[in-house]
């Protein structure tokens, strides 16, 4: 029957107050802030704890021993917001390190081609990546694991297997003339004068700048809001007119072309096509990103948290080498860190969400 | 307390329940018979969950007593809960079913995990058994399909006979009826009729009149943590119910029709798949058009097909005169078209979003100037719907998921007002929402009608009557019958809906004289 409800009083249901407990209040500054304390405190106890821990040319070499990680991190991250993940960024990284190398060495081009080349390539694979991912419907942990495979495969076939410097033989019998021109290595391995001479490399600048676009990006921008509504419900997201495949394509793309960023500027600083360098770099971004979810309990990735993430597990490690902690240590020191974090991420912020009725 | 003749099965003493500061359940007295299906009605927020949650282990009572068959009950698990014969299935459908399995896996779930149950599945003998369960519910399905392929109704009918697999003692049902159609409520409604016979004590919960009307033996009004309304003697006094639960009474709708405007859509000869019979379609600005129809009837076709999710298989659709043949939803929002669409928690709501997040979400541009937000914008546009809606909430900053479901769905509905359209069309706006909510959605669609031309599917004739200028009826994914809102034959309507008139005659049965 129709019926109707003529009603003047409309504060009949009691909003919830503002949590007063102060277990509960408790909870929340640790999950809120528990993290840079963590941070804060890792500092001050290496600074007490070692001679020279806390000074400028520590801590530009803490940054210096994270920024490429951190840039890749920040590039998963942008996967990791849509709701996907992006397995192949070392690869990508690696990728972009022996064709920056090839096209100096072997085909003897200019800086600015290299890196041209590098960022087209890392753009390329991520749009590969998303088509895969959005068009194929791949699912993304498979499709970018078969990405790394063929990109690990694809830059072993140019040069044998080998890897790639001035003088080194083609597989054709004649010998690679080209040489890194300084305006590449440059990016790698020039220092800005900043309170001291010759303190703050390229690479960290680098990180530094990528980092506050990606935040910016993601965190200011309606694009960043748009890819956040797609990871957190994508039917959601694309039933308010939102280009879900697109976004999705563009997240790929900046991930492989931060991912070869990365690449170039290792190839900067080692001067060489190194075919065995870059081996951990997938790990310890996924792990920066992950750890990122930690910082300031947002329990969802965001750049600050990644790079703060990034800086976390370089700080720990920094600390623990002039503590003389063997170099072996390294890889369970921060798998340690990532369980911890996600131990923070996923059990303490469920159980504040959970806190209602 | 419960009638002579019926014995109390579960008896709830001064339970009281906080969180925090907020005392959701203050001392709530309750018997609970068998043999009898008792409503417990409430609005949202009432602490109507919160006493399931109690009752089925989820939750521990701070004070009070619930005695079992004379035994204290104080589950501390849901597990313990169903050991000692309460099982509830939940009002999310999904908690209750796996979809990747087949029915008879489905069913007989429990004896797969229960000890001593072998290693090897017997895959015939359980056939034999889940055949044998769903034969005691009148359940005629084959055994062997995946509970994936199956609807809405029949995965409800599916965890209902799982319940009742484990012999309770009582047995709770949230909401059961939320996303069900009408003829599959009466389903389920004859499902319950056979288990009353068993003994079993039902516990019912739900706000829908319709179902209360059907199925109540006993209706518990709920209202601010308390039992204010007991109801047993037949007739029962259903108005004094409502009034209970609301603190209000309940009053005749009169839906003032309003002069329409220019038609706004046009559908010519529609066919929305290849078997439909074509249909053809008006509306108008200033007019509110609810389309109504059993599940399956073509209601959600055709709102994807005006939204741009799909393409009809033939014929015109026309929008302000021009031909309208959206590509996407991207594209339906670029025409002015809205869809808000229905079942929330899966295609609206952003958990991981505050209110205004998810209330701006499709038109982030007008709160953005080069790609940058603007967060006053978006506050300002939220205040506006929260005070249009009576939205119930501390701001607009509030995380969605702190809401109750009507304010969720108002939330919802909001985030397709907030910009002016053309056509704005609402896929079942009123589901799993409280009285007051849907009042105030509904009130809030009226008074914002006159700009635009608005559709409101709704399943329910109820509803349609009470919001709607002119009620269609679909059925076979086609139209059947028009009605203009004022003293309308429910008879015709329901003959229309239930696909008995308009078999022969469709175009008899399309009264156009009705509407001016």
């Amino acid at each position: 029957m129709t019926t109707d409800t003529r009603s003047t009083d409309t504060g009949v249901s009691r909003p919830l107050p503002p949590s007063v407990d102060r277990s509960q209040m408790l909870m929340n500054l640790a999950i809120r802030y528990g993290f840079l304390c963590l941070l804060l405190g890792l500092i001050v106890f290496f600074s007490l704890a070692t001679n020279g821990f806390a000074g400028p040319r520590s801590a530009v070499f803490i940054f210096q021993s994270v920024a490429i990680t951190g840039i890749l991190a920040l590039g998963v991250t942008c996967t990791l917001v849509v709701g996907g993940f992006d397995l192949s960024i070392g690869s990508v990284a690696t990728s972009a390190l022996m064709l920056s190398a090839y096209v100096m060495v072997v085909l003897e081009q200019s800086a600015l081609v290299a890196v041209l080349a590098c960022l087209l390539m890392g753009a390329f694979v991520g749009f590969i990546n998303g088509i895969l991912i959005v068009k194929m419907r791949v699912p993304d942990l498979l499709a970018t694991l078969g990405m790394m495979f063929l990109l690990i495969g694809l830059q072993r076939i140019p040069t044998e297997g080998r890897s790639i410097s001035t003088g080194m033989t083609l597989p054709g019998g004649e010998v690679a003339e080209g040489t890194f021109s300084n305006a590449f290595l440059w990016l790698g391995r020039h220092r800005f004068d900043f309170v001291l001479e010759d303190l703050i490399p390229v690479p960290v600048i680098v990180f530094l700048i990528v980092g506050i676009l990606v935040w910016v990006f993601l965190e200011l921008t309606r694009h960043g809001r748009l890819m956040y509504a797609i990871g957190s419900n994508e039917r959601a997201a694309a039933l308010a007119g939102t280009n879900v495949n697109r976004y999705k394509i563009t997240a790929y793309m900046i991930s492989g072309v931060l991912a070869s960023v990365g690449g170039i500027l290792l190839a900067a600083r080692l001067g060489r096509g190194d075919i065995a360098s870059g081996n951990n770099l997938l790990l310890d971004s996924v792990a920066a990103a992950l750890i990122g979810f930690a910082v300031l309990g947002a329990a969802k990735p965001n750049a600050f948290g990644t790079a703060i993430g990034a800086l976390f597990v370089g700080i720990l490690l920094q600390g623990l080498t002039m503590m003389n902690a063997p170099y072996y240590t390294q890889d369970f020191v921060k798998g340690g860190v990532l369980v911890v974090a996600l131990v923070f991420t996923f059990a303490l912020s469920a159980r504040k969400r959970g806190g209602g009725h | 307390m419960a009638k002579p003749g019926y014995d109390t099965i579960c008896r709830i003493v001064g339970v009281e329940k906080a969180f925090g500061p907020n005392r959701v359940l203050r001392g709530i007295d309750l018997s609970i018979p068998g043999g009898q299906i008792t409503v417990l009605m409430g609005a949202n927020g009432a602490g109507k969950s919160t006493l399931v949650k109690i009752l089925c282990g989820v939750h521990r009572a701070d004070g009070g007593n619930i005695e079992l068959t004379g035994d204290p009950f104080q589950p501390t698990s849901p597990a313990h809960a169903i050991k000692a014969g309460v099982v509830t299935v939940h009002q999310s459908i999904n908690d209750g079913v796996i979809p990747d399995l087949d029915v008879a896996s489905n069913l007989m779930l429990d004896d797969l995990n229960a000890p001593g149950a072998g290693f090897f599945v017997n895959e015939g003998r359980l056939r034999e058994d889940a055949k044998r369960v769903a034969g005691a519910m009148g359940l005629d399905i084959d055994v062997r399909t995946q509970v994936a392929d199956l609807g809405v109704a029949e995965r409800q009918l599916i965890a209902i006979a799982r319940a009742m697999a484990k012999q309770p003692k009582v047995l709770i049902l949230d909401e059961p009826t939320s996303s069900l159609s009408a003829t599959e409520a009466e389903r389920l409604f004859t499902l319950l009729d056979r288990l009353r016979e068993t003994g079993v004590a039902i516990l019912y919960i739900s706000h829908r009149m319709s179902d209360i009307r059907r199925i109540a033996d006993r209706i518990i009004a709920m209202r601010d943590g308390q039992i204010s309304g007991t109801f047993e003697d037949a007739p029962l006094d259903y108005e004094g119910a409502v009034t209970a639960m609301l603190g209000h009474a309940m009053t005749q709708v009169d839906i003032d029709i309003p002069d329409r405007g220019d038609p706004v859509l046009l559908l010519d000869d529609v066919q929305l798949s290849a078997q439909a019979s074509p249909m053809a379609l008006s509306v108008h600005r200033n007019e509110v058009v609810a389309i109504t129809g059993l599940l399956g009837s073509g209601k959600t076709k055709l709102a994807s097909v005006l939204f741009g999710i799909t393409k009809p298989h033939a014929g015109t659709v026309m929008l302000d005169g021009q031909v309208y043949r959206p590509s996407s939803p991207e594209d339906a929002i670029r025409s002015g078209v809205f869809l808000c669409s229905k079942d929330r928690a899966s295609n609206g709501v952003v958990p991981d979003f505050d209110i205004a997040q998810n209330l701006t979400l499709p038109f982030l541009t007008r709160h953005a100037s080069l790609s940058f937000l603007n967060g006053g914008s978006e506050r300002r546009t939220t205040n506006r719907m929260i005070d249009q809606l009576g939205i119930v909430c501390q701001s607009s900053a509030d995380e969605i998921g702190t809401l109750s479901g009507g304010n969720q769905q108002k939330v919802m509905v909001g985030r397709w007002m907030a910009e002016a359209s053309q056509l704005l069309v609402l896929d079942e706006p009123f589901q799993g929402v409280d009285i007051r909510a849907r009042r105030d959605i509904g009130r809030t669609i009226r008074a914002t009608a006159d700009e635009r031309a608005t559709i409101v599917f709704v399943a329910e004739l109820d509803e349609a009557l009470e919001i709607a200028d002119r009620i269609v009826v679909m059925s076979d994914e086609t139209i059947v019958g028009e009605h203009r809102n004022d003293d309308v034959d429910l008879n015709a309507i329901l003959a229309q809906v239930s696909g008995v008139a308009g078999a022969n005659t469709p175009n008899d049965s399309n009264p156009s004289a009705h509407t001016p």
